[in-house]
């Protein structure tokens, strides 16, 4: 797994690459913390156009940061995700607190 | 269709995405849908990531998985020799998770029930987990 990032202002983008599973979710969360604390992030958009799969480590590795980021009085987005991720986040009811496009 | 296939691998967390793959490309031979595929290949993933963090607590064991196709059923078993679960119907609830490890969602066993037809878990503590689920590929219906 790949992980780009790129602060616009006080949002976060962050775009993972590859498959998002229990073997990289700890260092992704790591990872995005770390970035979250550096660039004094408020608003934060998973870009998931290039996760070709998730599964449920995934989910709690997005909730995990929407919760970090609802602390900070922020946004949490998530975008492009692929069909498979979509109903993985369809299922666990993400789409109903954290916005989508 | 009459076939099966049998793995073995040591209960590292690389071995999640080798083992969705593996089933994947065996249950090709159905020719299903990429969602019938994607649904089983994510269902196998929570199953074996479950044995590998829970039931072996990242320690070292062995996972057996078991594949078996019979006409248009596929049916997939996932064994560890771990630790067991003490309260499977409270485990299998939506939204439950076992460990105070706030990344997880506790939704492992809520997606292999919705992506698969049926989900069977056997477990005894200190004995292991066996879990079984099987999926009808071809009952979509085109509208
Ligand atoms: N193979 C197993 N061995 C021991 N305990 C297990 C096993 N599988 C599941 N469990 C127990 O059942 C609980 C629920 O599993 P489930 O997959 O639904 O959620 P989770 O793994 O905690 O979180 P998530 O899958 O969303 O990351 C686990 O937290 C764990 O306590
Ligand atoms: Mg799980």
């Amino acid at each position: 797994m790949k992980l780009r990032m790129e602060s616009i202002g006080t949002t976060l983008v962050v775009k993972p690459d590859g498959e998002l599973d229990q073997s990289c979710a700890t260092e992704l969360r790591t990872d995005i913390d770390r970035e979250i604390i550096r660039t004094h992030t408020k608003n934060l958009i998973l870009d998931l156009g290039n996760v070709t799969f998730m599964d449920s480590s995934g989910i709690g590795m997005i909730i995990g940061r929407y919760k970090q980021i609802q602390a900070r009085g922020g946004k949490t987005m998530i975008i492009r995700p692929q069909p498979q991720v979509d109903k993985v986040l369809e299922l666990s009811g993400l789409k109903k607190i954290v916005e989508c496009g | 269709m009459e076939n099966y296939m049998k793995l073995e691998f040591p209960s590292k967390s690389q071995n999640e995405a080798f083992a969705r793959a593996a089933v994947g490309v065996f249950v090709a031979q159905l020719d299903p849908t990429l969602e019938e595929l994607s649904d089983i290949k994510t269902a196998v993933s929570e199953a074996v990531t479950n044995s590998i963090v829970h039931g072996y607590a990242n320690a070292k064991g062995s996972v057996e998985l078991i594949c078996r196709l019979s006409g248009r059923e596929v049916t997939v078993t996932v064994i560890d020799t771990g630790k067991g679960i003490p309260n499977i119907e409270l485990a299998m609830q939506p939204l439950y998770s076992g460990t105070d490890d706030e990344d997880r969602s506790g939704m492992g066993f809520t997606v292999m029930e919705s992506f698969m037809d049926t989900l069977e878990v056997e477990s005894e503590v200190g004995r292991g987990t066996s879990v079984t689920m099987t999926k009808r590929i071809g009952t979509t219906i085109y509208v």
